[in-house]
């Protein structure tokens, strides 16, 4: 439509040799260098990329200086294909599920694996300093290619990942010699009963960051004190909940210069092996020694008794996760009051509507907020409400991000955010029951979410939830102009609500949809959209296979997977050709993948 | 339960009203019963000297169970409220009628909280007591341990400290893998586990029996031992066809020759 420069077009450019045009100057050496030397100060990805279309010169440039590479979709683009086109990459970046994926709405086979990659990369770029890893699995097998291919490799970050165990982080510890950064965060590791902080080399390491908080084995102690000890650059530590509360402390005082921290269970720990546990270190002293400290988490376990011990660091504190913190409103307030200079601030929605209004007064800096639930049912009495969203959107001016989870809500609670956090860019709300209409009026949040759009006017990702009618969509499509992603839970009455969307976001790039009345009408209103979109999740909605099957047809370049999902006892109550729970599409420059599993069919 | 007697009886009657120091001795025998889980409460002490049936761990209970007892998964919350089915797919339909949202209904990934939290915070409203008692209190911390089933797309977790006994966990896998299994296992669903030929029939079926993986990396089947021994045991859990489980079942039968 108003794009003047079709992303295919440009993926697709680099395909086969590029004769130069007939006419067009002799490639000039000495500018391809100017140039080459320019361009390896761009780094932002959007703008190489534009700079990459002005000419062949240029795209050839481009595509030689672009040490980041960024794969928004592992299935988009090969392997073989983003090698050959960028021969110098030194660090990668690959996404490879969708988010939905998370919530179990996906089988756990359908893919996105590491191993093309790493293959391709073992072979294309010895020198790889860096990987990151987003919805991807990986096994053991590929981390030890990896380790194996790449001496120079220094940073490894693996975020929802899985398919892995010790035996592959045992791998990477010993292998890799200028290792800084291990960094797993909501990944899933295997216990394969393997010593992987025994497997670290002797001697000091460059370590910078280790993180490993979500691994769910028990780790030697001994050996991570032994390596904390060696690695004096370590700056970011973050422990799993296997480890105590003493066991801190004897880290704490060996690495006081830590900038961020994850605390590991923040409690005793349950073999009572130290007679003395009764005689309490001076916890307090080992935090106000960690003078630099900025980032707190992990508390997996807190024993609120310990908790006056972090005091001495609040002040200092930017970022304080307390999501697995199962804290009352009295105890939390007490942490709280402390922490003037917080901007990011994730909770457990125990510390109440009084918590919120603790952090409305103390943290007036606030950027990012996510109150999670202690209880994800739909059925009960929250915790937080319409009172803790109005407090924070009085209290924290500056708000740019919210994620916020519960049970009832209401417009007017919204519509105040909306008017006191004109910088909000993420705005996520999750009214845990599903259809429910604003909890006063009773009326549709119709009017909630159409003054975020309306009055946020940075807006680039936006959840909606609670009882919807096609009007919401309206106004999204009317003035959501920059939203990137939209997330749509049991919202919306027709087609319409679908079509205001495709219709009037132009910058829409990841739009996910479950359960909600959208059919192929919809569907076929947004074709023009796919192509500049990175993927469309729509699952339990009203599309037909035929409506897949015509997209799929019409749209050579769009793959679009149909996904079955079995779960025990779903009756499948549709007509005969439905036989799918989930549509999932993406735009891709590469044949049908082969590597996907039987319950997914890809047209 | 008719199992449960006989085997019973074999022993010599030991039976419910047997003393503590019966009770003991049967809990760490090694036999080819289900000794129970050492509860106290009223209704397992037939079982808790008494042996069952092999099958009654093997017997995944397949039919659609509208349910008593929690959820039995990782995606809730245990929650106290009534009846609940899984569905997917009537939500578009409710959206007809704002003013009565299905609430008991529950459905798959709602609300959008992950797996890892969502299991993180289960663990913690069980420790909602005081820091003395949370001290006090055994080893609370979970025992997720994967659960794979032969033929099955995905893989799941169950945390065994949640389960009291085989039972329970039969019960909690027979509802997560129901939609892949197939089967009956005979008419009255019992095997009798002295019965050799009965258990060789089993074995060559292709019904499903479950199996573990010990501490020391060996696969076992899964009710040789009492149910705490195993929950400390236990890494991971296999559901695989009866006839691939044929090579451990000889130990089994072994163990309980020995004993008769």
């Amino acid at each position: 439509m108003g794009d003047n420069h079709h992303p295919l077009a440009e993926m697709a450019e680099e395909d086969g040799d590029h004769q130069p045009l007939r006419g067009s100057d002799p490639p000039d050496q000495v500018l391809d260098t100017v140039l080459e030397t320019v361009l390896q100060f761009l780094t932002c990805r959007q703008d190489r990329n534009s700079a990459s279309l002005v000419c062949q010169s240029w795209h050839r440039a481009e595509a030689l200086t672009r040490s980041e590479l960024f794969i928004g979709n592992c299935y988009a683009v090969s392997p073989a294909r983003a090698t050959a086109r960028f021969p110098r990459v030194e660090s990668i970046y690959i996404k490879g599920r969708p988010r939905f994926a998370d919530f179990n709405l996906m089988p756990r086979n359908w893919g996105a694996h590491f191993r093309p990659w790493v293959s391709a990369m073992s072979r294309a770029y010895p020198w790889l300093e860096k990987v990151y890893l987003k919805r991807m699995s990986l096994t053991n097998d590929d981390l030890a290619l990896l380790a194996d291919s790449f001496r120079q490799f220094k940073e490894l970050e693996l975020v929802f990942c899985e398919g892995f165990g010790t035996k592959g982080l045992s791998e990477i510890a010993s292998k890799c010699r200028q290792l800084r950064v291990l960094d797993l965060s909501d990944t899933e590791v295997i216990d394969d009963a393997m010593d992987w902080i025994s497997s670290f080399p002797e001697g000091e390491t460059p370590l910078e960051s280790l993180t490993f908080d979500c691994v769910e084995c028990e780790i030697n102690f001994e050996a991570l004190e032994g390596l904390v000890a060696r690695s004096p650059s370590l700056k970011k530590l973050r422990l799993n909940r296997y480890v105590s509360i003493r066991q801190l402390y004897q880290l704490l005082i060996k690495a006081p210069q830590l900038t961020h921290l994850g605390t590991g269970s923040f409690s005793q720990s349950e073999n009572i092996q130290h007679l003395d546990d009764n005689q309490d270190l001076d916890y307090h002293s080992a935090f106000a020694a960690c003078k630099s400290l900025v980032c707190l988490s992990g508390f997996k376990e807190v024993m609120p008794e310990y908790l006056p011990s972090i005091y001495p660091v609040c002040a200092n504190l930017t970022s304080l996760n307390f999501s697995y913190t199962n804290i009352n409103p009295q105890q939390f307030r007490s942490v709280i009051v402390h922490c003037h200079k917080l901007q990011n601030l994730w909770l457990l929605d125990t510390v109440c509507d009084e918590g919120l209004q603790a952090v409305a007064a103390s943290c007036k800096d606030l950027r990012e907020l996510r109150v999670f639930p202690v209880h994800p049912d739909e059925d009960i009495e929250g915790p937080v409400s319409e009172v803790g969203l109005q407090a924070i959107s009085e209290g924290c001016r500056k708000l740019q991000s919210i994620l916020y989870f519960c049970q009832r809500m209401t417009n007017e609670a919204v519509i105040a955010m909306s008017r006191n956090c004109p910088d909000l860019v993420v705005f996520r709300l999750c009214i845990m029951g599903r259809h429910q209409p604003d909890h006063v009026t009773r009326k549709p949040m119709d009017e909630g979410f159409g003054a975020i759009v309306k009055n946020c006017r940075k807006l680039t990702r936006l959840a909606v939830s609670g009882l919807l009618t096609d009007k919401a969509f309206s106004y999204i499509g009317q003035y959501g102009k920059l939203v990137r992603t939209l997330s749509v839970a049991f919202a919306g009455d027709s087609d319409m609500g679908l079509r205001y969307v495709l219709e009037g976001c132009p910058r829409l790039q990841k739009l996910e949809i479950r359960d909600s009345p959208f059919g192929d009408e919809a569907l076929w209103a947004g074709a023009h959209r796919y192509y500049n979109m990175r993927f469309l999740w729509m699952s339990s909605c009203r599309v037909s296979r035929l409506g897949c099957q015509e997209i799929a047809r019409s749209m050579p370049h769009l793959v679009v997977e149909l996904l079955r999902y079995e779960e025990e006892d779903a009756p499948f109550v549709e007509e005969d050709n439905n036989n799918f729970s989930v549509l999932y599409m993406y735009r891709s420059l590469e044949q049908t993948r082969n590597d996907a599993p039987e319950s997914v069919t890809i047209l | 339960m008719e199992v449960s007697r006989k085997m019973v009886n074999l022993l010599g009657g030991g039976g419910g009203g047997g003393g503590v120091g019966d009770l003991n001795l049967k809990e760490t025998e090694l036999c080819l019963g289900l000794p129970g889980g050492g509860s106290s409460e009223v209704a397992e002490t037939l079982r808790a000297t008494g042996k069952r049936g092999f099958s009654e761990t093997v017997d995944l209970k397949l039919n659609l169970q509208t349910e008593e007892s929690a959820p039995l998964d990782l995606k809730e919350v245990p929650v106290k409220n009534g009846p609940k089915e899984k569905n997917l797919l009537s939500a578009a339909d409710s959206a007809k009628d704002p003013a009565k949202p299905p609430a008991k209904a529950q459905v798959v990934g709602w609300p959008p909280v992950r797996s890892y939290r969502k299991n993180m915070m289960a663990q913690k409203s069980s420790k909602d007591e005081s820091p003395i008692d949370q001290k006090l209190s055994t080893a609370s911390a979970a025992a997720f341990v994967k659960v794979s089933m032969d033929g099955a797309p995905y893989l799941r977790k169950v945390d065994l400290k949640m389960y009291n006994s085989y039972d329970q966990l039969s019960d909690a896998l027979g509802k997560m893998f129901s939609s892949f299994t197939m089967g009956n296992y005979g008419a009255q669903g019992m095997i009798d586990f002295m019965n050799e030929s009965k258990l060789m029939d089993l074995l060559n079926s292709s019904e499903y029996v479950p199996t573990y993986e010990d501490k020391d990396g060996d696969w076992m089947l899964v009710g040789d031992v009492p149910w705490e021994m195993f929950v400390e045991s236990c890494k991971r859990l296999r559901i695989m066809k009866g006839s691939e489980a044929i090579g451990l079942a000889p130990r089994a039968m072994e163990k309980c020759k020995s004993r008769s």
